[in-house]
């Protein structure tokens, strides 16, 4: 029978090829890929910003440490004073931003690439909104016995619940024979409205202080966080960002349509819920963490993907620049405007939502085209 | 051939046999097919038999798309059942089915920025697993079916900046890399002009004489379905009205059936098979 | 059509047209006068129920005899006023919901999408940290500016590069996006200066209560004025519905139509946003539903935005006072739980196409 996948050359065919163009390979026994430098270039080079970033951010403050001490603290060396400050204090803030930063940018980039549009950001259509929501109800109606342990455990619990109960509903409402990816936009954007809408009842309802608690919470601040902020996100990243990875083989071919990718053999549905299953959990995650610090998950994938060079965010790159876009974040909204300490979610938000109009005016200007 | 293929297809000892001996490759039995409440097609049988190319046709709107997607398994019959080889098509492990099956659905869209190198190596996905992602033969199927496409040298552009026909066979090339000796194509030839209509069917042709490919793909173009199909199917309102050699099948009583449409059919002077020339509507 | 039914099918079409014709002016009427006795209905529920029970004989007392007690102070004072504002406020709202529709021919336009609403905050809170303004008096022209810069630079960004206008989806998101990044400047203003964040609070809660009767005095010629030219815009649009290619072939000039829909949109929308605070969906919900009895003809569908826009915010304020006694739950608050689950239900129902 004559049909075979690498039959005898065509007479009639072009001259085959030794190799396909643009796609050098990387081979080392059964494991192989396509090797792209300007990925790890990008890579290699976020990281080191990264690093001076946080290293940056443990220095200021009150009391100034310098660069090359907060690196010598880091490894194990300065004084017992700069230590305490560093390690106890500064640091585990600087992680949170972080581990936060990276979770929602990692959680956008899956989400970007499986709705295939760069608005269905986690931050945009109301998933990190359904954490908030959450974890108010709990700060307002828990009221004063909401403190200490049950605090901790409790709220980023609850945020998290909340963040799956917006995801699952504003998936269920998108869906009509498929997902689309501006009908799953818009009706985030529905979500999040009336998520809004409860939180400021909430807020009213609210006594004065909780009121308060919860006004910190909702803008997004890494003020006084510690260890115990930094470990179920850095649990998380670590459990999901491989599962991510390995997820994102099939993410490719999700890009293509849902037909297509059936058609190559893909179980779309199946792939899609675990995919967004993981983002919703690093969005929640981070947001219980952080509150919903606005537009990391939107802006980290689009900057990565746009050094990258490729057509859809890549996960890897996303996750750093998210993390070090919040690290920076944070060393604008502590140090800039004087005495006065805004939380980090303020700072992002005015930075990023410029891009975001950026965006929607080159895209429209694409599509038309 | 690629050790998946092999095996299923060596599986299939219960595949169906045709009339004159031929192998039934695709089998659709008694189908009904539909989007929620709405049956688009009711009680459908169809047998694509192994080497052929057959071509649906039919007014807007009669379900050619909706049986195709179903014969692709994108769509579940309501009643019934479609046989791959002899076995339900629904209860195969679809990336087993996609080393023997590929589809081209219509005006597929592919992501911004994607080169084509890279759209047509992700026909290899049925092949690869997360860890292997452009083996050796991967590599070598890409090179050929962009060979065979003639694109090898538009590797590195773009898809969005090709011309309509490029771009189709930038897909059709994916399909190919695929590496399935089962192809469907759903109106491969849309949005191109008459010329390029005519190169994506003579691939098509080229597919089927010098691979031995089967092709089931819908078609508007009654003139074209009749010169590059063996076989035409020709439905309405859901329904086979007629199946057979074109020329059994284009007749003036089945126009004017089928599409309402009054036309002299006469003799294609260069491919011998009918065409359709209307005088118009009643 | 077979050429042989020819000659029959036109008179019975006529005949047909022409009893379809009647049967809906005759929907319309009745549409219309079901509006203006639910108003009745809803003013007279604004004035009678309240945070305060106040038994329904001494409201009709307050109302035609007053003798100066508490419950007539409550009524004359209170209530009446914000009934009124309440009413035309809704008219505003109802009124520019209609002509951003039909101007963008974009069924998911409404001035709270468009940035209307965050972009009268903005200058608010700008009037009260940089100029000290400190009245809701003084807010009202800063809220005023706000609105329009906002809805005009939505509107430029929605369409930027586009050669056929601003697309539903294209809209929607840049009145998004304008909105976040103006919430955030707010955010960061206020955070800063606490002063400013205790004056800009009592704006910011999109509210009918406590504002006086002088507000709903500056106010009510914006408003006056946005509804006349709306009304004067009407069979414009109706031309204007068909594309603009088509109005301009049948000789309309299409940027005098548009250039007054702008204006007026921005003083209505302007004007109920700086007297009331941000009020979102209200324009969104209100065509629609209208459109169902009055069709697509402008001229019935602008008045009919207007009195259903008052009932509904009338009704949401009402509502807003009895569900959270004895606080008050905001009449912005209401809608927006009321009007996204529509939202969502249209963005489902419709393939995302221009009206």
């Amino acid at each position: 029978m004559a049909a075979p996948t690498r039959p005898t050359l065509d007479p009639a065919a072009r001259e085959v090829l030794e190799r396909v163009p643009g796609r050098r390979p990387f081979r080392r026994g059964r494991v192989s890929g396509v090797w792209r430098p300007r990925n790890v270039l990008v890579l290699v080079v976020s990281l080191v910003v990264l690093v001076l970033a946080v290293a940056l951010n443990v220095g200021r403050g009150e009391f100034p440490i310098g660069i090359p001490d907060v690196l010598a603290t880091l490894v194990g060396g300065g004084d017992p004073s700069q230590r305490f400050i560093i390690l106890e204090l500064r640091l585990p803030r600087s992680l949170t931003g972080l581990l936060v930063g990276g979770a929602l940018a990692v959680s956008g980039a899956i989400m970007q690439s499986i709705a295939r549009n760069p608005l269905a950001s986690p931050d945009i259509i109301g998933i990190t909104w359904g954490a908030s929501a959450a974890a108010v109800t709990l700060i307002v109606l828990g009221g004063a016995g909401l403190v200490g342990a049950l605090a901790a455990v409790g709220l980023p619990i609850a945020a998290l619940v909340g963040g799956l109960v917006a995801a699952i509903v504003i998936y269920g409402l998108a869906w009509r024979k498929g997902i689309q990816g501006f009908r799953l936009v818009l009706v985030g954007i529905g979500i999040n409205t009336m998520l809004v809408a409860v939180v400021n009842w909430l807020l009213i309802v609210a006594q004065v202080y909780e009121a308060a608690r919860a006004t910190v919470w909702i803008n997004g601040s890494l003020n006084a966080r510690g260890w115990e902020h930094v470990v179920p996100v850095g649990i998380a990243l670590l459990i999901l960002v491989p599962a991510a990875l390995v997820l994102s083989f099939v993410m490719g071919a999700l890009q293509y349509g849902d037909d297509t990718a059936r058609g190559l053999g893909v179980r779309v549905d199946r792939s899609r819920s675990l995919l967004l299953l993981v983002a919703v959990v690093l969005a929640g995650v981070a947001t219980a963490s952080a509150g919903p610090i606005a537009f990391v998950a939107l802006v980290s994938p689009q900057i990565a993907q746009r050094l990258v060079g490729s057509s859809r965010p890549p996960i890897g790159a996303s996750l750093v620049i998210g993390a070090a876009l919040t690290v920076i974040a944070d060393l604008v909204a502590r140090t800039a405007f004087g005495g006065v300490e805004l939380p980090v979610g303020v700072v992002t938000a005015v930075l990023g939502a410029p891009y975001l109009l950026y965006l929607l005016v080159t895209q429209g200007r694409e599509a038309r085209a | 051939m690629t050790p998946n293929a092999e095996t299923a297809l060596a599986e299939d000892t219960q595949a169906p046999v045709g009339p004159d001996g031929t192998r039934v490759r695709l089998r659709a039995e008694g189908v009904r097919l539909g989007y929620g409440e709405r049956v688009v097609v009711d009680d459908l049988d169809l047998d694509v038999l192994q080497g052929t190319v057959t071509a649906v046709i039919g007014p807007n709107g009669c379900g050619k798309s909706t049986l195709l997607r179903a014969l692709g398994r994108l769509l579940r019959p309501t009643r019934g059942h479609v046989l791959l080889d002899g076995r339900k098509i629904d209860e195969m492990p679809t990336k087993q089915v996609a080393t023997v099956l590929g589809l081209l659905p219509q005006a597929p869209t592919a992501p911004e920025g994607l080169t084509v190198g890279d759209l047509v190596a992700r026909g290899r996905h049925p092949h690869q697993a997360w860890y292997r992602q452009w083996s050796g033969d991967d590599e070598e199927a890409v090179a050929e079916a962009l060979a065979w496409t003639g694109i090898s040298d538009l590797a590195e552009r773009p898809v969005d900046e090709l011309s309509g026909g490029q771009r189709q066979r930038a897909w059709i090339s994916m399909a190919l890399a695929q590496g399935t000796d089962l192809l469907l194509l759903d109106e491969p030839t849309t949005f191109l002009d008459l010329a390029h209509q005519v190169e994506v069917l003579e691939l098509v042709e080229r597919l089927h004489e010098e691979r031995g490919r089967t092709v089931v793909m819908v078609l508007h173009d009654l003139n074209l379905a009749a010169r590059y199909a063996d076989r035409l199917v020709a439905m309405k309102a859901g329904r086979i009205v007629a199946q057979g050699e074109p020329a059994d099948v284009i007749t003036e009583p089945l126009l004017r059936e089928v599409f309402g449409l009054e036309a002299k059919v006469i003799t294609d002077p260069v491919a011998g098979t009918p065409l359709v020339v209307p005088v118009g509507t009643r | 059509m077979t050429v042989g039914s020819a000659p029959v099918v036109p008179t019975a079409g006529g005949r047909g047209r022409a009893r379809s014709k009647r049967s809906l002016r005759r929907r319309r009427l009745i549409g219309l006068g079901a509006l203006l006795v639910l108003l009745v209905l809803a003013v007279l529920a604004s004035i009678a129920f309240g945070t305060k029970v106040i038994p329904l004989s001494h409201v009709w007392s307050a109302l035609v005899a007053p003798t100066g007690t508490e419950d007539d102070i409550v009524i004359r004072s209170l209530r009446v006023p914000r009934t009124v504002l309440g009413v035309l406020v809704g008219i505003a709202l109802g009124l520019a919901g209609a002509l951003i529709q039909g101007h963008t021919r974009n069924p998911l336009a409404d001035p709270g999408l468009l940035g209307v609403n965050m972009g009268a905050a903005f200058f608010v809170v700008v009037g009260i940290y940089v100029f000290g303004v400190t009245t809701l008096f003084g807010y009202v022209w800063f809220a005023f500016a706000g609105a329009m810069v906002a809805s005009v630079a939505v509107f430029l960004l929605g369409s930027a590069g586009g050669r056929g206008g601003p697309t539903p989806v294209s809209l929607a998101l840049a009145g998004a996006a304008l909105s976040f990044l103006l919430s955030g400047l707010v955010s960061a203003i206020i955070l800063i200066d606490t002063d400013t964040l205790d004056a800009y609070r009592f704006w910011n809660v999109g509210s009918l209560a406590g504002r006086d009767t002088a507000v709903a005095g500056q106010v009510v010629w914006f408003i006056v004025i946005g509804v006349l030219i709306a009304l004067a815009t009407a069979p414009a649009l109706n031309t204007l519905s068909l594309g603009e290619d088509v109005a301009r072939s049948l000789g309309q000039s299409v940027r005098r139509t548009r250039v007054l829909g702008i204006v007026a949109i921005t003083l209505l929308a302007g004007g109920a946003t700086a007297a009331c605070g941000p009020i979102g969906f209200v324009g969104l919900v209100v065509p629609h539903v209208v459109r169902a009895f009055t069709g697509p003809d402008y001229r019935w569908l602008l008045p009919a935005s207007g009195l259903l826009g008052a009932v509904l915010l009338l009704t949401a304020d009402v509502v807003g006072r009895l569900v959270a006694r004895p606080g008050e739950l905001q009449v912005g608050i209401v809608l927006a739980l009321i009007g996204a689950p529509f939202f969502i239900a249209l963005v489902r129902r419709r393939k995302l196409v221009t009206i």
